[in-house]
């Protein structure tokens, strides 16, 4: 039954189109993949599964409910479960989702689906992923909708809100560049949706395009610059680095952690090495935007930071805070720790951490939750000084912002 | 009401070192795997973390990683004249329990036994006679060769990463090793531990009588390391919060540090935590088990069929479950026949205090496997024949324990409370470390494990009985070795010292050492043993029964790095060789 909405020949003519589409874009060897199998592949380059796979649940039956600024969004099911999934849906339909954001029903969809990213998606690319979540097993979860503040619970604000920030435009690559920056380019900006984190928000949730990837934050963490800025950006990093990072969540630097090690996890650990190298190349290529320097804390504080540093966080991180590769990260020169917003810094101490696990970066490290054991006075103190240490700089932290509520 | 569950290729029953050893080697060749583990779930990011697990309190005092005498205890007596009492309260030594079992609060001493401890008997009556050894000491050759365990030593020092310095390199002896130990194929994993003051001046005063001290083998690591399943260590802190403490900053080799991040991964493998094996099915005339019993979290009698059992439980909860579950004949002292509790042994341990007005050790700073060491009189390494005895000891100092509240030290003749107390402590705890006599225990026919005829558990099983005591060969190799380790701390020069012998009867209360072994030993012949050198059972060919209670005697030096040798010969026997044709092994 499902079939038949998917003629053989249209199958076969978008899979001519992804032989084209493979040769042009894809480093390495293509093999003629179904479509099935070229969709799952841009599903884990959406990353679809961070939201529409609900923790223990079933692939793609969605249910999961996904905190915003504004309030939750229930990610809906992907599966081909006619009624509840997207089993009737017709491949026009299908592909407005996507890309447009606007729902079967004509309704707007909430912009926690990435569609202004997902504009990006080819025809092919969107017959790919149809035709992969209409060979999963079908589910019948039928949890869906939002709790969401005003204005963004009334729908037909989000036309606005698409007048203001969607630029619904299909990818073009830039004949300026190689195939395998475009190809970054394309990750990066499409499927990848780097910015949904890594470039700040307005007031309303939209990309400040002006500013893209130099740096967000979502849910309490710092989702640092992407851009060549070399204290709070990838300028520290070599392509090597970030291909490493996106591989196994770890360098002999960092690891990831928070809402970066779901992304490991699902996507970027599951993409190709090459597909990993073009993400590289492109953000290596990304300039850094001009910063003022902030001024050094105050002597007191950076004294009593110290002390508080040396007696609880040398141990793992260092008295120089090099940390320890694969295990403790490295403190000095760290994006993170110099973002211009100290939310990574203060909610790892607060909260503790646990760094992503990976095949090739299985240890899963975690740093342990100093709430009760530190005052906010204490933690901001810690926090100051270790973003002005060790050739680090970034604002001082004021114990209001330590997040000791919870 | 008995829940039956889906047939498994290999059931693990207790989840220590050698639980998720033979289940990492198991499920890497592909068997589904499932583990059961008594004790509750830990790993090292959740339940130590370093922000709060230096707890003295409830960890060395109050005991949170020992299991609770209340879920399951020993019944103790000296001899079989004695009625065997419950033990209320752990002392003498403390049976761990929950997911990593003791490799969770270990120190990480990390040894290799002597050649010649493994051809124990043969080799002492060739050298003194066979009238040498006492007619009811039991002491057997292993069916093992220090040769053929080297690989197994190698692999498992490799997984953990351990830190020392190789003694005898492919035979050749190498300067600050320990030349009296076996030769080994390369050396260790990491450098050394950094030494504190007190085991240098030990190292200095044992060098200066002409002995060789060399620095002990650790599992708390000198460096960062990641082993061969991509696994990354961290350098030990020295912080002082080791034995009795699960690690959380990495750096302490256990299964949770070492293997636990690759198990986890793995869709072939599961872990039931807060199970309680009640008996090992099996069909005697098959010579199979057929699975295990056991209860879990929620008091449901759950079946569990496996085609291979591997029992690898503490020592004391494998003998009493071959018992409950009535496989191998039962050990008989009077008679001397049967094998399943036969060769219980211990470790003889000793120590001298030693304290100087002159110096500041700061005992703070320590670790679990942090000191210099002697081999000078351990094992045979020196001429037992004008001395009446056999076995020996290690003798070194270790820079552990130093915490505050186990650890205030007081000269003789000061009061034990007032103001002259703490002012002797405060005068004391700098200034103030401890020399150790780690010893053998030579198993004996008084010493052994039944099942108690009158004590049961929660569960209405009876209780395991120790019948112990030491051997006066055990003494008498224990005052000697004392008398040197008394002669090193003199050389010291301290201000004051006091030598603490051993004397009998063996009590079950003072803290000494959780080395307790045998019961259900490895041999050559199934009348005087209960498994082969591959652990397997003589009876069940699919039972292997791994951990210490293989060891047939204990020898002066820690158990682990053997136990961990034999579990992954075992798992590469039942891997390469059980595994494509069941049958007896050997």
């Amino acid at each position: 039954m499902r079939r038949a909405r998917w003629p053989k020949a249209m199958i076969g003519q978008h899979l001519t189109r992804v032989v084209v589409l493979a040769g042009l874009l894809v480093v390495g060897a293509a093999r003629a993949e179904t479509a099935a199998e070229r969709g799952a592949y841009l599903a884990v380059l959406g990353d679809c599964a961070a939201c529409h796979t609900a923790p223990g649940g079933a692939a793609m039956a969605g249910g999961r409910r996904i905190p915003t600024p504004f309030g939750a969004v229930i990610a809906p099911n992907l599966t081909p479960d006619p009624a509840t999934g997207i089993g009737a849906w017709s491949e026009a339909e299908f592909a407005r989702a996507v890309r447009d954001g606007i729902g079967r029903g004509g309704e707007y969809l909430y912009p926690a689906h990435p569609y202004p990213y997902f504009a990006a998606f080819s025809d092919a690319d969107v017959a790919a992923l149809a035709a992969y979540f209409r060979g999963l097993p079908p589910v019948h979860q039928d949890l869906r909708g939002a709790d969401l503040a005003f204005p963004l619970d009334f729908r037909p604000f989000l036309g606005l809100w698409n007048l203001l920030y969607f630029r619904p435009t299909p990818w073009r690559p830039d004949p300026g560049h190689d195939a395998p920056w475009n190809r970054g380019a394309f990750l990066v900006e499409g499927p990848g949706h780097c910015g949904a984190c890594h470039t700040p928000k307005t007031a309303l949730g939209g990309d400040v395009l002006a500013r893209a990837l130099q740096g967000g934050v979502v849910a309490g963490w710092v989702a640092p610059a992407l851009d060549g800025d070399r204290r709070t950006g990838l300028g520290g990093w070599s392509a090597d680095d970030i291909t490493r990072f996106l591989a196994s969540g770890a360098t002999s630097r960092q690891l990831a952690s928070g809402p970066m090690a779901e992304v490991v996890r699902l996507s970027t650990s599951r993409m190709t090495e090459a597909d990993r190298a073009a993400i590289a190349d492109y953000l290596k290529s990304l300039p850094a935007a001009p910063t003022a320097p902030s001024p050094r804390p105050d002597e007191a504080i950076m004294a009593r930071g110290k002390g508080l540093y040396r007696d609880r966080c040398a141990p793992c991180h260092g008295a120089e805070g090099l940390g320890q590769a694969r295990l403790f990260p490295r403190l000095a020169g760290s994006a993170v720790v110099q973002a211009r917003r100290p939310d990574t810094v203060l909610g790892v101490i607060v909260h503790g951490a646990q760094a992503v696990a990976t095949p090739d970066a299985p240890t899963g490290p975690a740093m342990p939750a100093f709430a009760g054991l530190l005052r906010p006075e204490e933690i901001a103190a810690v926090a100051s000084y270790i973003r002005n240490s060790w050739g680090n700089r970034a604002p001082g932290v004021d114990a209001s912002a330590v997040p000791m509520h919870q | 009401m008995s829940v039956r569950m889906k047939p498994v290729d290999a059931v693990v029953i207790g989840f220590g070192w050698s639980g998720a050893l033979l289940a990492e080697a198991l499920s890497t060749a592909g068997l589904s795997v499932v583990a059961l583990e008594r004790g509750p779930w830990r790993n090292t990011a959740t339940s130590f973390p370093p922000a709060r697990a230096p707890d003295e309190l409830r960890y060395a005092v109050r005991h949170d990683l020992v299991v609770a005498p209340a879920e399951s205890t020993i019944t103790f007596r000296n001899n079989i004249a004695q009625t065997a009492l419950p033990v209320r309260a752990w002392g003498s030594f403390l049976p761990a329990s929950g997911a990593g079992g003791g490799g969770v609060h270990w120190n990480g001493q990390t040894w290799r036994f002597l050649p010649s401890d493994f051809s124990l008997r043969s080799h002492l009556t060739e050298r003194y006679g066979s009238r040498f050894i006492a007619p009811d000491i039991t002491i057997q050759d292993w069916p093992v060769s220090y040769a053929e365990l080297e690989p197994y030593y190698d692999r498992f020092e490799y997984m953990c990463g351990i830190s020392g310095k190789a003694g005898n390199l492919a035979g050749v002896i190498q300067p600050g090793g320990n030349p009296f130990e076996g030769r080994r194929a390369r050396e260790y994993p990491t450098p050394p531990m950094k030494m504190p003051y007190a085991p240098t001046l030990f190292a200095e005063a044992a060098r200066e009588l002409g002995y060789h001290p060399f620095p002990q083998p650790s599992a708390n690591l000198s460096q960062s390391y990641t082993n061969p399943l991509g696994v990354t260590l961290g350098p030990c802190t020295y912080c002082g919060f080791c034995e009795r403490f699960g690690c959380g900053n990495y750096s302490k080799a256990s299964p949770q540090t070492v293997l636990f991040p690759r198990l986890a991964a793995r869709e072939n493998f599961s872990l039931r935590t807060e199970c309680e094996v009640l008996a090992i099915a099996h069909d005697p005339r098959a010579r199979r088990a057929r699975g295990v019993t056991y209860v879990d979290a929620a008091g449901t009698e759950v079946f569990q069929p496996a085609e291979i059992v591997v029992l690898a439980a503490f020592m004391l909860e494998n003998v009493r479950l071959l018992r409950l579950s009535g496989i191998g004949a039962p050990y008989d002292p009077q008679s001397g026949q049967g094998v399943i509790g036969r060769n219980f042994s211990y470790q003889t341990t000793s120590s001298v205090q030693v304290s100087f007005a002159d110096k500041l050790l700061n005992p703070f700073i320590g670790a679990g496997a942090l000191g210099m060491i002697i081999d000078d009189y351990n094992g045979d390494v020196f001429d037992h024949a004008a001395l009446g005895f056999i076995g020996g000891a290690y003798l070194g100092l270790l820079a552990t324990n130093g915490r505050p509240i186990l650890n205030h030290p007081t000269p003789p003749g000061t009061p034990r409370w007032g103001h002259a107390w703490k002012a002797a402590v405060a005068q004391s705890y700098l200034r103030t470390t401890r020399l150790i006599a780690s010893g053998s225990s030579m198993s004996h026919r008084g010493a052994f494990c039944d099942l108690d005829p009158t004590y049961r558990d929660r569960l209405g099983r009876p209780l395991l009985r120790l019948t112990f005591d030491f051997h006066p060969n055990d003494l008498l190799m224990s005052d000697f070795v004392t008398e040197r380790l008394g002669e090193i701390a003199r050389a010291m020069r301290p201000s004051w010292m006091v030598v603490e012998k051993r004397h009998a009867p063996y009590s079950m209360v003072p803290y000494q050492s959780t080395h307790t072994v045998g019961g259900a030993i490895a041999g050559d012949d199934p009348a005087t043993s209960a498994v082969n050198s591959y652990l397997q059972s003589w009876d069940l060919d699919n039972l292997f029964v791994v951990g210490g209670s293989a060891f047939p005697q204990n020898p002066g030096y820690n158990p682990t790095g053997t136990i961990a040798a034999l579990a992954l010969r075992s798992a590469e026997a039942i891997v390469t060789r059980y595994r494509h044709a069941p049958g007896p092994l050997a």
